[in-house]
């Protein structure tokens, strides 16, 4: 079977039920949750698929290491772009990840009946899932820019109209820094497409272009610094990092989920798929100051995570952390270090997903985000206690979870890179260890603090509803299987640096990339 | 010109028939002539109702067929008329300026009833304006040009004061008529600077484009050259003001803020693409003329770069979104000056596809943004402050929708069409190796989310106590804030089909971008703009 036009799908379906959504603004509840559902499922269904398939296609089926490969022209084909769909190995995780937690977070913005105006919040965010779909699949970088920014609109109204608080301010400061670290990637992008004057934005012509240069004919500096920083500005690089704690605070749930989730891994998926591979030399130039940026996110940020006190803003930073073990996997320059990074993408993505949701559900049950107005939780809601407590020690990165291999490969592959940085890191284990047992312990065990305590006592306090289950179960599900099972995310990634795979596929061949000329449809 | 060569021409004229190649701009004069008349033969009861809507018909009429077989193409000859007139331009161009006078008079069927106004004047001087902005973008001569320029900023002059009732509006006119008639001054000076550089040199039909150009083709300045560098430079000043660059924008806050908010979104269109067409086709033939592009393009860069710059930065604290409208069109001019410069560096023709993308563009968004606008105004057209946006999206969600569509256009925001266009304009940029412009362009880009997205907001926030009980299902709305008026069923199909087109362009741009008959030219040869 032919699986070429399924990444299409995959953004088609949720941006033409969004459409529909936001089209009929007075449709039903159930007839909401019904077309919702089929929104967020159907891509998930489909990277599954396209997950599963992947390992066992011929090379001679892909494009430049790009399976699925569809185009379409969109009329821009005299400039070079068209919407060339496919996923090489360091995008199907992520890919992989997106499908999954669109799902969770569909899912739980789709039990969440009482958000006013709830077609147009569901629209929306399928609109966002659809440009969350799109930016892993496809190999023009024009698209990859432009399914990125597809969300940003969407985010803003969502924080916006059905924010929390603070969000009068964040929606504006989050929108305007992510713009200006989307205009510096683009104009890095659009210096790339002149300078290879291959009049094309395709990354794998590109690429060939580079391989045909041989070594570079112009100055990368310049290049990569707009490409790292604009990423880095979208990943919540040090000292660019502002806009990320308050615009999670501030977001409805399941945008912090989608957004934090998945839509912020673009910059670092850039770096890697794009920035590294097209720019070599800048990379090498521009790694010193990546890692002094970079130990300024684990171990800098990592304190001040350690001094919030609001359960959400405390997330947006730990989050913000843990991008600096990617940035680290990156500056160390090895096919280790990228899948390294990768998978601590992914197990990121899927832990950050489920803490914003659960806090979120502890935030309801207490009435409030700080800490300091918490306690005894686990007395009224332990199933919740238990969810929560996986996802925390998930995030921490204890072994069993997808994020401990993330993190061990990025301590190997930084300390075979430069061993005094890899030792500073391995204070962030203990700054997470810190904030994030802290967390619990003063959420759940102990006494109901003073301004917690007549609520406790006085009111029905509910334990997970189904509508948060599902998707604690889902992400926590998915986070135990590749904790025990890493390769199941590896592999491809190792495949596309061209190194065996663990466990070969089932027709027992192993598919080698690099042959760029067959392009079928 | 003396009488024998004047006669024989004229006869040429007559018996070429080539009145038959101004068709379109006859039809729109005929068209005012005939909504005046109209007025008198109709009951008075009925003329408020049945003039706005003949003149839309009329409108929309030619419109459609000046995209048919009709429209009359010139293979063989570059000009008409003796050298006055180039040859039509694409029947997209028309279509453009046809398409905008549509809207602005769709646009004041919607405002002109809350004000106690005449309204077959407003749609007779519109028909007049747009028939002399079509000979303008057509102009080949100087004095050609001059003629149209004036006619429709005479015209613009009425349809600028037309609400004279209001102190703000008296101003606008006021200030409008004073700007303008500088402009003029100082481009008849420009005009008689350069026909005299020409006379200098003894160049036949000193008034013509091409032959003005024909003054730099020498590397080497000579004695008349001071003057006609003068000229040039005169002449660019009196563009700049129809496009509203720094530091010729003196006018806009004011002007766009006191006059009628369709006289607005007029001027923010036609008129500035108006000024980019003519300045676009006397940069036509420029490739060749060393010395005019040495001192085009700096003079063109530093103009694009104050104006993104001013434009932004100007609109940052603005409240009033008439003047924020204003402002941000200045750096709006600013990014189609950027796409000036490129094409006068490289003179490749996909730039002239970029401007003219762009332009499309902001056309579509502009006339979204002034829709809703014409729609939530109350009478008092002249202080729509953007806390009468509060809970737009609450209140009214097809026009929050719009207005959210039309402003992440303009702010260049994917997937809508001002993206592309942004996006257009940058890759000329970087491809002319402008690296300080393209930088100055994403500084803008940036501050300009700040006031677009804050408008959006205000359209979209809502207070905070409203979620927290929200079980209820009922919003406290503010009495303060009356609720704009029920768009009707005509309003919804104009202002969807604006933003629906602003999202398919944004997603799909077909052939709009590019000539199809030659992909990927990077020839310097002939070329004229195109709009559709």
């Amino acid at each position: 079977m032919s699986y070429h036009y399924l990444p299409l799908i995959a953004v088609l379906v949720p941006m033409a039920l969004g459409l529909f959504l936001l089209w009929q603004g007075r449709l039903g509840t159930r007839a909401t949750q019904a077309l919702g559902f089929v929104g967020f499922l159907v891509p998930c269904v489909i990277a599954v698929i396209l997950w599963k398939n992947f390992s066992c296609i011929p090379p001679s089926d892909l494009y430049g290491g790009f399976a699925y490969f569809g185009d379409f022209d969109t009329g821009l084909a005299d400039f070079g772009i068209s919407l060339k769909m496919g996923i090489n190995g360091i995008g199907l995780p992520l890919y992989l990840l997106a499908g999954i937690v669109g799902l969770a977070a569909g899912w739980y913005a789709l039990s969440t009946t009482e958000a006013p105006k709830f077609p147009t919040y569901i629209g929306l965010l399928l609109f966002m899932q659809a440009g969350l779909m799109g930016v892993f699949s496809t190999i023009d970088i024009f698209f990859f820019y432009f399914f990125h920014e597809f969300a940003l609109i969407p985010t803003f109204i969502l924080i916006a109209f059905w924010g929390g608080r603070g969000r009068r301010t964040a929606a504006i400061e989050m929108t305007t820094y992510l713009t200006l670290g989307a205009m510096l990637s683009l104009a890095g992008l659009i210096g790339l497409y002149v300078k290879f004057d291959v009049q094309s934005f395709d990354l794998v012509q590109l690429k060939n272009a580079l391989a045909g240069a041989g070594a570079v004919a112009f100055a990368q500096d310049n290049w990569y610094a707009l490409l790292l920083f604009g990423f880095g500005i979208l990943v919540s690089l040090f000292p660019f990092h502002m806009w990320a704690p308050r615009g999670y605070a501030a977001a409805p749930t399941p945008a912090a989920m989608l957004h934090a989730g998945v839509l912020k891994k673009f910059g670092l998926y850039g770096l890697i798929q794009i920035a590294v591979v097209l720019l070599p030399e800048g990379a090498k130039d521009w790694t010193n100051t990546l890692v002094i940026l970079a130990l300024g996110n684990v171990i800098l940020i990592g304190l001040v995570t350690m001094a919030q006190r609001n359960l959400k803003i405390m997330l947006g930073y730990s989050s913000v952390m843990h991008m600096g073990y990617a940035f680290l996997a990156v500056a160390a320059m090895s096919v280790a270090g990228y899948s390294a990074a990768i998978l601590l993408l992914f197990a990121h993505g899927l832990s950050v997903a489920a803490l914003f949701m659960l806090s979120n559900a502890v935030g309801r049950r207490t009435g409030s985000f700080d800490m300091g107005e918490m306690g005894g939780l686990a007395q009224k809601a332990p199933v919740l206690a238990a969810f929560f407590i996986a996802a925390m020690f998930a995030s921490i990165g204890l072994p069993g979870f997808a994020n401990f291999w993330g993190e061990l490969g990025v301590f190997l592959s930084v300390w075979a890179f430069k061993p005094w940085v890899a030792a500073l890191i391995c204070l962030g284990i203990v700054i997470s260890a810190v904030y994030g047992l802290r967390a619990v312990s003063r959420i759940f065990f102990g006494q109901p603090s003073k301004a917690f305590e007549k609520r406790f006592e006085d009111t029905e306090i509910s334990d997970i509803t189904l509508g948060e289950r599902v998707p604690a179960l889902i992400l926590l599900g998915a986070l135990m299987v590749a904790g025990f099972c890493p390769w199941l995310v590896t592999d491809s990634v190792n495949t596309a640096y061209g190194a065996a795979p663990v466990k070969a596929c089932a027709a027992g061949e192993t598919p080698v990339p690099v042959q760029p000329a067959s392009v079928s449809q | 010109m003396n009488a024998e060569t004047i006669f024989p021409s004229l006869q040429t004229m007559a018996e070429s028939n080539q009145w038959v190649y101004l068709w379109p701009q006859i039809a729109l004069v005929v068209l005012g002539l005939g909504l005046l008349v109209l007025e008198m033969l109709l009951p008075r009861k009925r003329v408020g109702t049945l003039v706005p809507a003949v003149a839309l018909a009329g409108f929309a009429l030619i419109g459609v067929l000046v995209c048919t077989p009709l429209f009359p193409t010139l293979a063989d000859s570059l000009t008409v008329f003796d050298g006055m007139l180039l040859s039509p331009l694409s029947p997209g161009i028309f279509l453009f300026f046809i398409a905008s006078s549509f809207l602005t008079g769709y646009l004041s069927m919607v405002c002109l009833p809350r004000q106690v106004l005449p309204r077959t004047e407003y749609f007779a001087v519109l028909s007049f304006v747009t028939a002399a902005i079509l000979v303008l973008i057509h102009a080949n001569n100087f004095l050609m040009m001059f003629v149209a320029l004036e006619t429709v900023t005479i015209g613009l002059y009425v349809l600028v004061g037309y609400a004279r009732g209001q102190m703000t509006t008296l101003e606008a006119a006021l200030k409008y008529l004073l700007t303008g008639a500088m402009s003029s001054a100082m481009l008849l000076f420009g005009i008689v600077l350069l026909y005299g550089a020409g006379a200098i040199k003894g160049i036949a039909d000193p008034l013509n484009y091409q032959s003005v150009l024909q003054l730099f083709k020498d590397a080497q300045l000579g004695a008349g050259d001071s003057l006609a560098l003068c000229g040039v430079a005169l002449t660019l000043c009196a563009v700049a003001f129809k496009l509203g660059a720094v530091p010729f924008h003196i006018w806009v806050p004011d002007v766009y803020q006191g006059a009628l908010t369709p006289t607005t979104a007029f001027l923010a269109v036609s008129s500035k693409a108006a000024g980019f067409v003519v300045l676009l086709c006397m940069l036509m033939f420029s490739f060749d003329a060393q010395s005019l592009k040495e001192l085009l393009i700096p003079l063109l860069s530093l103009l694009a770069a104050l104006s993104i710059l001013f434009g932004n930065l100007g609109a940052l604290s603005q409240r009033n979104v008439k003047r924020l409208m204003g402002l941000s069109g200045v750096s709006h001019a600013g990014y189609l000056l950027l796409g000036v410069v490129a094409y006068l560096t490289l003179g490749h023709v996909s730039m002239l596809y970029a401007i003219a993308f762009y332009l499309l563009a902001y056309m579509l968004a502009s006339y979204a943004v002034f829709g809703v606008m014409s729609h939530v105004a109350t009478n008092i057209d002249d202080f729509q402050e953007m806390q009468d946006y509060r809970m737009l999206l609450e209140k009214c969600p097809f026009l929050g929708g719009v207005l959210c569509v039309g402003l992440g256009s303009l702010a260049g925001i994917p997937p809508c069409a001002g993206f592309i266009g942004k996006l257009l304009i940058f890759i000329c940029a970087v491809q002319a190796q402008l690296y300080w412009l393209l930088g100055i362009g994403i500084f803008g880009v940036v501050v300009s989310i700040y006031y677009y997205f804050g408008w959006m907001r205000a359209a979209v926030y809502r207070p905070w106590r409203s979620s927290q009980d929200s079980s209820s299902g009922k919003i406290p709305m503010e009495s303060a804030q009356p609720s704009p008026e029920v768009p009707s069923v005509w309003s919804r199909l104009v202002l969807g089909a604006l933003a629906a087109a602003v999202l398919l362009l944004g997603l799909f741009q077909g052939s709009l971008v590019s000539d199809p008959a030659n992909p990927r030219q990077v020839s310097s040869q002939t070329s004229v703009p195109q709009d559709n």
